[in-house]
Order: C-alpha cells, then structure tokens, then sequence
C-alpha cells in the first residue's frame, strides 16, 4: 500500500496512459480513488440518514397513521421494484467483472442492461408517483385522507407520512437519475475500448455507487412498504 | 427599573442569587485561568525573546506528567461547573407544589397572559411577591421565548405542544419580559413587564381586573357549548372517560402504557384524541382541532383542572381567583346533578 | 548563491544556512507565471492556483458579509430601529450570519491555506483528485451566487438558522433560494474534505508516517472527517426546508403533527460540529506559527494531533446544548451539558501545550506570532465562556442573549479569522514569492486585536443584563454598551482593510521572497517561493521527526 513499494514495482507503468502525474503508479491511483467512493458513500450514508431518522422518530409518535398510509402503498408494484434493482446490480457487478477480464463486448452489455433494469424501476415509480397525484394522497392542499380511512387527528400525521415517502424515495430516484447518464457515459467508453484489465477503475467506482443505491431502497422498500403487514 | 449594579439585572427571583453565584464562579475560575495564560504566554514571549539569528532553543518536547495535570485539574473543575449547573437547572425544572398558575399565549408580536380567575393581560403580567408562579405556554403561530432577566428565567415558547416554566418573585417592582426567540418581524417588539406586587395590592389589582368569568368557567361554558358532556359525563355511562378527580392523576391507555393527565395531555386529547386513547374506551372522539383556538384550549384545561385531581387547588390557585366579594361566582366545585 | 534577507528588515546578509536548508536559486518558472490567461485560472487543476481562486472569492464573500455587519453595528449605535426598517435588519444580520458562516469561515482555511499547502506538506505533486477540487471550487462559486441572487431579490430574514416554523410557513422572503444556496455550497465542502481525507492517507512522501505529519495536516484531516459526515446533515435539513416551502412535504409543521423542535435537531447536529470546522484548521495554523516562532517542536505533539481527532468526534455528540430551553427533555439536557464539558479539555489540553512551547524557546515577534498569541488569548475567552453557556442553569438565563452572540464571535474572529489572517502572513512569501511589509502588518494585527475587544467584551455584559440577539431597537440601558461595541466595530473594521491594502501592494512591490524566509521547519519550506507547478524538483523524502529545529538526541521530555 506505501508508495515506497509500488515505486519500485511501477516501472512498466510509469508511462501507462491511464497513471496521472501526481501518482506513483496505478494500483496507488486505484486505491486512491476506491478510499474515495468510499467516503463519497459515507456522506451519501449521512445523507439520507437525516430522512431516516425523521421517519423513525415520526413512526413511532404515529404508528397508527403509519401502518395505515403504508397499506396504500402498491405492495406488488414496491416488490416488482425491488427486485429489478438487485437484478440491475447483479448485472452491474457482471459488468464490473467483465470489465475487469477485458472483455469489452460483455461490459457494454451488462451495463446497458443495468441502464434498461435502471430504467423498468423508474417507470415504474412514475406509475406509483401517478397513482398517488390521482388518489389525493401528496401532501398540501389536495390532500384527503378519506382513502386511508384515517379519520380526524389521525389523518393529519398521514401527511408527514407521504411527505417522507416522497422525500425519501425522490431523493432515491434522483441518485438513479443521476446515475443512469454515468452509467452510460462508462459504457460509451467501455464501448471505445478504454478499459482494460489494468485500467478499469471508473466501471468498478460506478459499481460501488449503484450498488449503494440498490441498498437504500433495500431499507425504504420494508420501512415504507411493509409497516405492520404481518397483522 | 434597572440595575443597582450595571453588571447585572436586579435579583428579583428565588433563582436569581443562585444562578448570579454560578455566574460568579465561573467569572472566577475564567479570570483565574485567562489571566494564567495570558501572563505566561506574554511573560514567555519577553523572557524567551530570540536574541540571535540562529539561536537554537533547548528542545524540551513534552512532559507527561504537566499533561496529566493539566488534562486532569481543568476536568475536575468543569465537572464541578457541570454539576452545580445541572443541580441549579433541575431546580428550575422542579414546579413547586400548589403554584399560582398562569396561562400564557405567544403570537406574533404579543404575549397574552390569562390568570384563572379570567383577568386578561396583554404584554404585562402581575403577579404576588412571595408566591410559586407556574405558566402553562403555546404559541400560536412560530416559537417564541419568554425571558424575564430579573428572574434569570426563560422559556422557549413553542406552537403544538405546553412549555412550562415557574419563577417565585421576591421583591416588588417591575422588570422587562422580553421575546428571546427569534420570530420575524417585530421580535424586539414583543417585550413587555413583569409587575411584582405586594400580596394586598395584588388582591386589590385582581379584583380591579376581573372579567367576572374565571378561566374554569370560561372552560365550562365551552365544554357545553361543544357538546362535550355529550359523551363525557359524569355518571360514567358516557361514551368517554368521566372527566372528574383524572387531573394530576395517572391514567391507564389502551396501550397498557399509563401517562399523567397533566396539561399537555389534555390539550392533546381535544386537537389528537386518538393518540392516547384511554384503556376500555373506543377512539371514536373527533378532533377538535380548527374549532378550538389555543386559548380555548387552556380554558379547557383549566376547567378539567377544576373538577379536580392532584393538587389542582391550593394556596397558589385561591390567589388567583376573584375575591367572594366580587359579583362574579367562584370556581365551581364539584357539579353534580346539573343537567349531565 | 543569491542571499535573500530575512522578512524585509533590510539587515545585512545572515551566514549560510545550515545544509538541510539549503536553496538552489529560484526557479525562473513557477506555478504563477507558467501560464497567463483568463482559461489558465479557469481551467486550472493545480491545487495552488485552486488555492487563489478561492482567496479571491472568500475575500469578496468577507467584505460582503462585513459590510452587513457594519450596517448591523450602525443601527445598534441607537435604542430605536431608526437606521433601517425591521425587515431590512432582519435580513442584515440573516445575511451576515448566512455569508460569513457558511461562505467564509468554513471554506477560508482550509481551501485557501488547505489546498495551497497540504500537497506540499506531504511531498505530493498534487491533491488526490485535482479536477474535482477544482469543481469544489466552482460549486462553492455557484452557491454563492445563488445566495447572492436571493439577497438582492430581496434578501432572507430567518436567521442564519432558518428555525421552522418560520423558515417553512410564515417567512415572505427568499428561503428557497438562500437554503439552495447553502445546499449547493455544501457539497464543495464535502468534496474538500474527501479530497484531503485520500491525499492525506494515500499520498504522503516515503518516510512520513502520521506522527511526522505537520499539525496544520492532522488538524485538516480532522475538519476533513466534520467536512465528510456532517455535511450531508445540514444539506438534507435545508432541503427538508426548500420542499416544505416548495411542494408542502411538511413535517416540521405542527399543525400537520410535525414537531419544530425536529428540525433543531437536525440542524444543529450539523451546524455545533460546524464550529469546530471553523476552528480546527486554525488551531492547525497557531501550531504551525508557534513552533515556527519559538522555533521548537510544538510541546505535546502527540497530544495536540490526537486532541483534534477528539475534537472532532465529541464534537457530534454535543449539538443539544444549543437547545437546553426548547422544550428538549431535562435529560436530554443533562447529557449534552456533559458532554459540552467534556470536549472543552481538548482544546485546553491545546492552549497549554502552545504556550509551553514557548518555555525556553527562541520567540520572535513577527506577525504571524502576533496573531498566534492574539488567538491564544482570544481563543482561551472564548472557550471559557463556553462553559458558561454548557453549564445548564446559567444557559438558561444567557442563551438567545448577546452573550451567545459574544461568545461565538471570539472563537470564530478572535480565533478562526485571527488564525487565518497569522497563516496568510505567514504563508505570503510562499505563495506570492513576495514579502509583506512588516511594520504595517504588526500596526494592522494590533489595531485588529484592540478593535476586536473593543467591539465584543461589552457584549458579554450586554447579554447577562439581558439583551436578547436579533433585536432591531432596545430599551435604552442599553445604549452605552452598544455604542462602545459599534465604536469597536469600526476599529475592528480598520484593521481588517490593512492587510487588503499592504498585501495587494507587495504582490507588487514587496521584496521577493527566499524559499525560506522565517527558517522554519517542514517541507513546504524548502521549495521555492513561488514553488513550481509540480511542487518539488524531486519527490523528497523524509528523514526526520515534525519540527525537527534541534537533533533529535538532544529533545527532552521533563
């Protein structure tokens, strides 16, 4: 892991296209820039955490209401969902793994496959999104809460409920969204033959962020889908 | 009013001495130590002056013993600061028994005080020298802060839920209440005064300001003009809990949690009955939340006060209400028999 | 070989150096005059230029917020609101508090003085990843203009601390835009912070093991952790805001069940580790000075690096402290003010390991060394009316007073400005290869000491009388402290406009700089002033323990 070491072992790399100047040699850069993920993933962790413990807290002061908006959630939809995404990181850690065989054919594949499942989940967000705008269940003015059959006081928390399903799973959304280009962007250049079995680091970066995508919604899916399902 | 010593508000309350000590002693202990660095730091700077180019120090590196000492003595003071703080603080959090009790309203730009027996102050609030003083508070709108520096007592004041908080005058004289949190506008213009009077005149004050509705009643008139006897009546055939001795008192949920129906209880049970719901009672209560304005809701309060429970009458409550004299009834005691 | 002369004294030329110090003749090209042009700056990844996009930028940000502070001061010379009405006061100190927290004090050290210098202190060519610290820096460019737009669209006027439910409900004025601005301008923190978290870690030079570092380097990595996991809490509580006033996701709002004192929570849960943020990296900087100066190892060395790690963790564990009178549980309370004590020792731990270092040393008084021990002095106040405020039933009557208000303003000016403006001297020859004027310099570090003081003691007392924060008019036993505090003020403000004038002027005109004017130790000292881009002819490596001023067989543990 010193540089003391990979400057002895860096000679073949030295004038590796792919090494940057202010690094010793490419297994350093490639340290480097998994330490980095990594903490880029820690905020990210810290990040929705503020979401998760306002939803936590707000659980438990109305049960009830949670329980109650939850049950119209599209459970089928949710678990359709959920599925597409560990399939779409099944396919992106394939990517990753033909990438790191060489194999330039396959990595495009498998990371335009990661774009379509990507894609099938925000389609079918939009469907829920749509769902929820048609039964008056988004927070303001047009709320009802007839449908939750939560009645006075108990419909007010139901409010706090579908503002954090949107909150925490638009906020999701919009790191797919932002993650679909990337993705992309990494098959175009897998495409163009710029990886290589020594030089893949950017296929396996963007691995690493989709898959803590895919674990987010792993905790969304049964904190907001599955309150008191078991009754 | 103002200061005898420009240093600090005048001492107007139980707790003023007190906390002006703790005050003293950390203004000790941080002259102590300031002055200490301050004149080594200087005094090292002057002794160990660099007299030459290339001087080169002895290289004294660290001492384990000096940081020891220094991590170990300034932790044994703050740990004295922490608990002489944490004593004084718990103090404040403690309600004497039998308090006089006021009820405070916070809103943009004004306070409202109301005392039980009905008298209304906006901006001011008179209270007895010598006497516990407890106030109930809820802002209608943003959070605000009750703040009154001679009583070296604050609260912050905030909307859907009772902030409580108690003070015991000790001299008469008025002093600043001011608005500490900030809340647009007009924050440095929701100030007004604490007027602490002598027990006479305070009693005379009482009887000049008396609308001749006390808070209780207030409250009763509400409880039948929403029809809340409907179900909560006191032969205990009702649809809700008979309302009568439950305040103060531990009350079983259906949950199998007990709670006490203190203040906050009560308010919640009118604007979010279905949070609490008692054990062996149906949460079929509607909200009354939008029909029942903050005030509304403390003569509530103070009505299910009034039918009693713990402590709910005492040397503090009788102050507060009007004077048998006056044309206006007392607080009702226990009704019964009267159309429930 | 070319003598250069010590700090512009005009003395005589001094003997050799001893050989570890010894200088080749400056580089003809170096990281500013390699290339000119508009799209050079722009464009540029080097960590160095980086550095002075950002000195340019926090600089503006400063005399903006300042100008507001000026106005602030001025209104408060009178009891009534008569300067300016409500709703513009309001929005003066919001906007003072927004720009100089948030777009100065966070960012100042450790993307000016962090990014020029911590490369170089670990005999690295570059940050870990350049390009994205340059787009640390257009982030932070991007959030500034969105907080610039909502102020002249009319300004904010919730605090900086935007407590609902005014900030979500009752506010008329440009929150979406102010929170987005802060928002945006978050991420340029967390990138810093990632970026100096992986240089530090994976970049150091052969030899330079973690007890070798510099402390300016341990005290960065520790803002680095605050940077990297606090961040993203103030980000998301800000955009809780931005959607509860854009598209009614509410849950702060207490008509709804939502629970205002929610929102505290997690704002302060970022914004009390914040302050350590502010002041970490200058406690970095004051090491540096003091060891410089006395031209000794700083005492305690292990301790003082540790006690920023401890800092920064205890730091977390303390935000309720801002909230003993909300309505927070008596326990909850009971913690925090704990804790609050708790985390002072560390800092204390620092004071006394700096002024020992003194202790039979070689001490100068140069600038730099002027604002060292003005910030040791300053911080000690500040950090002692801290315990003030974590003492639970004294906070009760100070907190929401000037006394707060004080207190903040000696750690942040007193300490983190007076830290930044000891490192900017301190750093000049380095970065500009030019040195400052010495005399103007010490007569601005003083005036800046004096108008200091002057501006905010009076306001320790103004706060226990009773004087709540944030008011626009007060009653009128107010007045004299007021008037002695906005007298300082304008002191204060003097001496800040010093340095703008007299560093601008060497940038020119000042004597050009050896590589090691102040013969100091560390590795940033003995490559050119200005260094080449690249930083160093040939990767160094390093031989000998931090602040080695004396061999390492004559240091002495008493």
């Amino acid at each position: 892991m010193s540089s003391v070491a990979d400057a002895a072992a860096h000679g073949a790399e030295r004038h590796h296209p792919d090494l940057v100047h202010h690094f010793e040699s490419l297994p350093a850069q490639k340290e480097a820039a998994t330490l980095g993920m990594w903490v880029f993933i820690a905020q990210e962790v810290m990040f929705f955490g503020g979401l998760f413990a306002a939803y936590t807290i707000y659980r438990h002061l109305y049960f009830h209401a949670f329980v109650q908006s939850s049950r119209h959630l599209n459970l089928p939809l949710g678990a359709i969902n959920t599925a597409v995404l560990i399939c779409s990181s099944l396919t992106m850690a394939m990517g990753v793994h033909a990438s790191a065989l060489g194999r330039r054919r396959a990595t495009v594949a498998w990371l335009l496959l990661t774009v379509a499942l990507g894609s099938v989940f925000l389609g079918i967000k939009a469907v829920e999104y749509k769902d929820k705008f048609e039964h008056h269940l988004v927070p303001g003015e047009s709320f009802q809460a007839e449908e939750l059959h939560l009645e006075g006081p108990a419909a007010r928390p139901a409010q706090i409920f579908y503002s954090l399903y949107f909150a925490m799973t638009g906020l999701h959304a919009a790191h797919m969204v932002v993650g679909i280009p990337i993705i992309l962007t990494i098959a175009w250049m897998a495409h163009r033959g710029r990886f290589s079995p020594e030089y893949h680091t950017p296929v396996e970066m963007t691995g690493l962020y989709w898959h803590f995508v895919d674990i987010i919604w792993i905790f969304l899916f049964p904190l907001l889908y599955l309150i008191g399902r078991h009754h | 009013m103002g200061a005898e010593l420009p240093l600090f508000p005048v001492q107007a309350s139980t707790m003023a001495g007190r906390v002006d000590a703790l005050y003293a002693f950390l203004i000790t202990v941080s002259v102590f130590f300031g002055l200490l660095i301050a004149v080594t730091l200087v005094s090292f700077a002057i002794r160990y002056r660099r007299r030459s180019r290339d001087e080169r120090p002895q290289p004294i590196e660290g001492s384990v013993a000096l940081e020891v000492a220094w991590s170990a003595i300034p932790l044994g003071i703050v740990m004295v600061i922490f608990l002489w703080g944490a004593d004084l603080f718990f103090a404040m959090a403690r309600v004497p028994p039998a308090p006089m009790e006021v009820y405070v309203v916070g809103k943009r730009w004004m306070w409202k005080t109301q005392h039980l027996g009905g008298q209304r102050e906006i901006n001011e609030l008179h209270v007895p020298v010598g006497v516990p003083v407890k106030l109930t508070m809820t802002s209608e709108d943003v959070i605000h802060s009750f703040f009154v520096p001679a009583f070296r007592m604050k609260k912050d004041v905030v909307p859907g839920r009772y902030a409580t908080a108690w003070f015991q005058a000790t001299r008469a004289g008025t002093y600043h209440l001011f608005c500490a949190e900030y809340c647009g506008t007009k924050h440095s213009g929701m100030i007004g005064s604490v007027t602490v009077m002598e027990p006479a005149a305070f009693q005379a004050w009482l009887a000049g300001g008396a609308t001749g509705t006390s808070l209780a009643a207030a409250g009763e008139k509400l409880f039948q003009d929403l029809a809340c006897i409907t179900c909560h009546r006191s032969d205990s055939e009702g649809r809700g809990p008979r309302l009568e001795g439950v305040f103060g008192q531990p009350v079983t949920l259906a949950s199998g949690e007990r709670v006490v129906a203190d203040e906050a209880y009560v308010r919640e049970s009118i604007v979010n009955p279905t949070a609490k719901v008692v054990a062996g009672f149906q949460p079929v209560m509607p909200t009354y939340q939008g029909l029942v304005n903050e005030e509304g809701l403390m003569q509530l309060v103070a009505y299910v006060k009034s039918l009693g429970g713990a402590a709910t009458v005492g040397p503090g409550a009788a102050l507060a209400s009007p004077a048998p004299a006056a044309a206006s009834p007392a607080p009702p005691p226990r009704p019964k028999g009267q159309g429930r | 070989m070319t003598t250069q002369i010590g700090p512009g004294t005009g003395e005589p030329p001094r003997p050799p150096l001893p050989p570890a110090l010894s200088e080749p003749p400056p580089p003809r090209v170096n990281y500013l005059n390699v290339a000119y042009g508009v799209k050079s700056w722009l464009l540029t990844t080097d960590h160095k230029r980086i550095a002075l996009l950002y000195l340019a930028s926090v600089t503006l940000m400063f005399f903006l917020g300042g100008a507001f502070a000026v106005l602030i001061r001025l209104e408060l010379v009178t009891p009534a609101g008569d300067l300016v009405q409500s709703e513009t006061y309001n929005k003066l100190f919001t906007m003072h508090g927004i720009i100089m927290v948030f777009f100065f004090l966070i960012p100042s050290i450790p993307a000016v003085l962090g990014n020029f210098l911590i490369p170089i202190m670990i005999g690295a060519r570059d940050l870990a990843f350049p390009r994205l610290n340059l787009l640390s820096w257009y982030i932070y460019v991007f959030g500034a203009a969105f907080t610039v737009y909502a102020l002249v669209s009319g300004g904010v006027d919730t605090g900086w601390t935007f407590y609902a439910p005014y900030s979500t409900t009752y506010s008329n004025t440009h929150v979406i835009a102010a929170g987005l601005g802060i928002f945006i301008n978050g991420f340029s923190s967390i990138l810093t912070g990632l970026n100096f978290i992986v240089t530090i870690h994976r970049m150091r030079a052969p030899g330079l093991t973690w007890f070798r570092l510099p402390l300016f380097v341990w005290a960065h990595y520790a803002t680095s952790l605050i940077f990297v996991l606090g961040t993203p809490v103030i980000a998301i509580t800000l955009l809780t805001v931005v959607l509860e006033r854009a598209l009614h996701l509410g849950i702060y709002d207490p008509r709804l069940g939502g629970d205002p004192i929610l929102f505290q929570h997690l704002f302060w849960f970022y914004s009390h580790p914040a302050v350590y943020i502010m002041i970490l990296p200058a406690m970095g900087v004051v090491s540096e000075l003091v060891s410089c100066f006395s031209r000794k190892r700083i005492f305690g060395y292990p301790v003082v690096a540790m006690s920023s790690l401890a800092i920064a963790v205890i730091g977390f564990l303390v935000w309720g402290h801002h909230m003993f009178v909300s309505g927070q549980s008596t326990y909850a309370g009971l913690i925090f003010s704990f804790l609050s004590f708790l985390v002072a020792i560390p800092s204390a731990i620092k004071v006394f390991n700096w002024t020992a270092t003194l202790y039979k040393g070689s001490v100068s008084w140069d600038t730099p060394m002027l604002y060292a021990i003005g910030f040791v002095g300053l911080f000690t106040i500040g950090g002692l009316t801290g315990l003030f405020l974590a003492s639970l039933g004294l906070d009760v009557h100070v907190t929401d007073t000037y006394f707060v208000v004080a207190h903040f303003h000696y750690i942040m000016v007193g300490g983190a400005i007076m830290g930044y403006l000891g490192g900017i001297h301190f750093w000049w020859p380095k970065i500009t290869g030019r040195l400052y004027p010495e005399m103007w310099a010490r007569v601005a570090a003083v005036i800046v000491f004096a108008g200091f003081n002057l501006t905010f003691f009076p306001q320790f007392i103004l706060g226990y009388l009773g004087m709540p924060r944030r008011y626009h008019a007060y009653p009128e036993e107010f007045q004299v402290l007021n008037v002695m505090s906005s007298a300082g003020a304008s002191i204060l403000g003097l001496g800040y406009l010093l340095p703008m004038i007299y560093l601008v002027w060497s940038m020119r005109y000042g004597p050009k700089a050896s590589a090691n004017p102040w013969q100091a130790k560390g590795l940033e000292w003995q490559t050119a002033s200005p260094p080449i881009t690249e930083n160093f002819e040939r990767q160094p490596v390093v031989p000998e323990e931090a602040y080695q001023y004396a061999p390492e067989s004559e240091a002495r543990v008493v």
